[in-house]
């Protein structure tokens, strides 16, 4: 039971933390991504049909980082270079991709939905440590990708704070103004920052299909791009506390699945909306802002 | 738009600042660019000529009385929930909460709808209204609480309200609020005594309209012609100024949040007392997300509010319309809205800041100067804002 929850909530976190670990990047820049719920959704659609039409899981992860990549990319050519308000354009981005998810699914699989199942991403079991008791299945029997976002978090941590594009990215985070008075090239290093997101939550829209539902549903990602926004202020803007939070968040999703299979009397809409009451919750206890980019959100034009 | 932080205007020959002055100009140009392979990509999927979808639209929308009167009740939801975004924008608070708002506003009206069978028609319909204000306020009351105590950002606290208002409206329906004899998740009618009578049968005119374009007046005139809009507004400009003027942030914070929540709850109520007459789970299509675009499009003016949000209710029901008729999918109002909100920002950007700046040379702003007024958006950046 324990076993099966750990190894669960792991499973649950993985895609949350790779969208949130691109938005940390993006973040450190000072740019704030509202649209990567949308990136999510892309990356799931795109990537189960390219793996639906192609029968190869490789093609789909590439058709899920090139969709969201490409949403990012129009995402910080009206933020970056025309620096309009990030909250309002990141909202348009989801609806967009709403939209065109939709319009594309009933195109190829129409209403009824043929049957679109496709052979998941299967967990890669490392050797004897998986038959460690209690947390071996949770950490060393997972699919590649729950492997990869963990591996993604000490590196995206030294990127950020060990490499001088980090330093650079979180100058024109702090002060735009003046890393680009250094020549730092502000627009140049957010579209860097926006392009590595775009990656990351194309892998985690495409973990919802190709590894976790096998299916899409319209809509699919759920609000789990905005939970990422929300792990990246409960992670202070730290790789590690990202990791921390997202597991966090994944233990809650896992801890719905598991009481429902319970079958305890307590309706069901309490533990869908027990994620998204937690993310309150959590976003009230850490409470400000103080470790945020000064210039978070701030749209900023060069002259 | 929104007064953009500007680097220090570097001097340079005359070459150089058109150079500099045609780059905003290239953006906005690779912008029209995209915008329009996505409409055609779009068009393509649907496999549909675009002047037919637009014909069809259309018809579906004002091709005879009873569409044209179809779409201005689908837009009266657009008016409240549009208002809701917009007076919450005025102040820099960026409520994308208006959807869960509505629902808890139509929740709580529901819930004492049933009840009302011995009142007078007038008391009734009060009871309503004010239900679903106090419902919404307290829903924008949170958010607007937890900005102000918790420095909790609205966007993101907003956007989760609205998921757990979706699954409390989910519960009510199935459990408690749920009709003892229905077959479908959804709960008893309201009395007769609450419901809005119709105007010109057989169109489903009511009192909801006049409602709400009451409620917009009422709205600009409090933004733009009483002490506490003015407020609001500076507020919006300039939060950190502001709170050295003494302008009791906090207080105001929490208030706007809970009155925008009130009005797009009043449009819940409405939509129960005037349309559905009971509650079920799919009671709003996302009035409160297209209300951005609404909000956006009337550039925030509680006036023009209005026309915005009859053309977005036109789109939709035109694409209802179009969806019985040539089966295309209803995610394309999804596409419009969002093609229409990128736009709407590019070119007002465009047209204020850094390229009309660019342009007449105006003085580069450091970023702690007072700006000039912004076109549409207030320029206070709500995310790494410290209250004073």
């Amino acid at each position: 039971m324990l076993e099966a929850f750990l190894s669960s909530a792991v499973a649950m976190a993985a895609p949350i933390l790779l969208a949130a670990l691109g938005e940390l990047i993006v973040e450190q820049g000072g740019v704030v991504n509202i649209g990567i719920e949308g990136a999510m959704l892309c990356g799931a659609f795109f990537g189960l049909t390219a793996t639906w039409l192609s029968g190869s899981l490789a093609l789909g992860l590439a058709a899920a980082i090139g969709a969201a990549v490409a949403l990012n990319a129009l995402f910080a050519l009206v933020v970056v270079n025309l620096a309009v308000n990030q909250v309002v354009a990141g909202t348009a981005i989801d609806m967009l991709a709403l939209g065109l998810t939709g319009i594309c699914y009933r195109r190829i699989f129409g209403v009824t939905g043929r049957a679109l199942t496709i052979t998941p991403m299967r967990p890669l079991a490392l050797g004897p440590l998986a038959r460690i008791p209690i947390v071996g299945p949770a950490l060393f029997d997972q699919n590649a990708l729950v492997y990869l976002a963990f591996a993604l978090v000490p590196m995206v941590g030294a990127l950020i704070w060990r490499t001088r594009f980090g330093l650079e990215l979180r100058a024109a985070g702090e002060r735009p103004e003046a890393a680009d008075a250094l020549g730092l090239g502000v627009y140049r290093l957010r579209w860097q920052a926006l392009l590595m997101a775009g990656v990351l939550s194309g892998l985690a829209g495409a973990y919802l299909t190709l590894a976790y539902a096998n299916t899409f549903v319209e809509g699919m990602s759920a609000g789990r791009g905005y939970v990422a926004l929300s792990v990246v202020i409960v992670g202070r803007w730290r790789a590690w506390g990202v990791a921390a939070a997202a597991l966090l968040f994944g233990a809650a999703m896992a801890l719905q699945f598991g009481l429902q299979a319970f079958g305890t009397a307590v309706p069901y809409q309490l533990f869908l909306a027990l994620p998204y009451a937690l993310t309150i919750v959590m976003l009230a206890m850490v409470g400000g802002q103080a470790q945020a980019p000064s210039a978070l959100g701030e749209p900023y034009a060069r002259l | 738009m929104n007064a953009p932080r500007r680097a220090p205007a570097r001097g340079g020959s005359a070459l150089a600042r058109v150079a500099t002055a045609l780059r905003p100009v290239g953006a906005l140009m690779l912008f029209a660019v995209v915008i329009g392979i996505v409409l055609a990509l779009v068009l393509l999927t649907l496999g549909a000529s675009p002047v037919a979808v637009f014909a069809d639209l259309w018809r579906g929308a004002f091709g005879d009385w009873l569409a044209f009167t179809d779409t201005l009740v689908k837009s009266t939801p657009l008016i409240f929930t549009g208002l809701a975004v917009a007076v919450a924008f005025q102040g820099a608070l960026w409520n994308i909460g208006a959807e869960g708002q509505l629902l808890i506003g139509a929740l709580a009206a529901g819930a004492i709808g049933p009840a009302l069978g011995g009142w007078p028609h007038g008391a009734a319909i009060v009871a309503m209204i004010a239900a679903g204000a106090c419902g919404g306020a307290l829903w924008g009351a949170i958010a607007g609480g937890l900005r102000a105590r918790r420095d909790v950002n609205e966007v993101i606290s907003t956007i989760m309200l609205n998921f757990v208002a979706a699954q409390i409206l989910s519960f009510a329906v199935h459990g408690p609020l749920m009709e003892a004899s229905g077959a479908f998740p959804a709960s008893p009618p309201i009395a007769a005594a609450a419901t809005f009578g119709v105007y010109l049968a057989p169109s489903r005119l009511n009192l909801g309209m006049l409602l709400a374009g009451g409620l917009a007046v009422a709205c600009y005139l409090g933004l733009f012609h009483t002490a506490a809009g003015f407020q609001l507004r500076a507020i919006g400009r300039n939060r950190r100024a502001s709170a050295f003027f003494g302008l009791p942030i906090a207080r105001m914070t929490i208030g706007t949040l809970a009155l925008a929540g009130a009005i797009a709850g009043v449009g819940g109520a409405v939509q129960v007392s005037a349309i559905t007459h009971r509650l079920y789970e799919t009671l709003s299509p996302g009035w409160g997300y297209e209300a951005i675009a609404v909000a956006l499009v009337a550039r925030l003016n509680p006036l023009a509010i209005v026309p915005a949000a009859v053309l977005f209710g036109a789109l939709d029901n035109g694409s209802q319309a179009m969806q019985r008729a040539a089966g295309v999918s209803p995610e394309l109002v999804y596409v419009i809205q969002a093609l229409v909100i990128l736009t709407l920002l590019a070119f007002d950007a465009s047209a204020t800041g850094a390229l009309r700046a660019a342009i007449l040379g105006a003085p580069a702003a450091g970023p702690d100067d007072d700006v000039p007024p912004p076109a549409a958006l207030p320029s206070s950046a709500s995310l790494a804002t410290r209250d004073a």
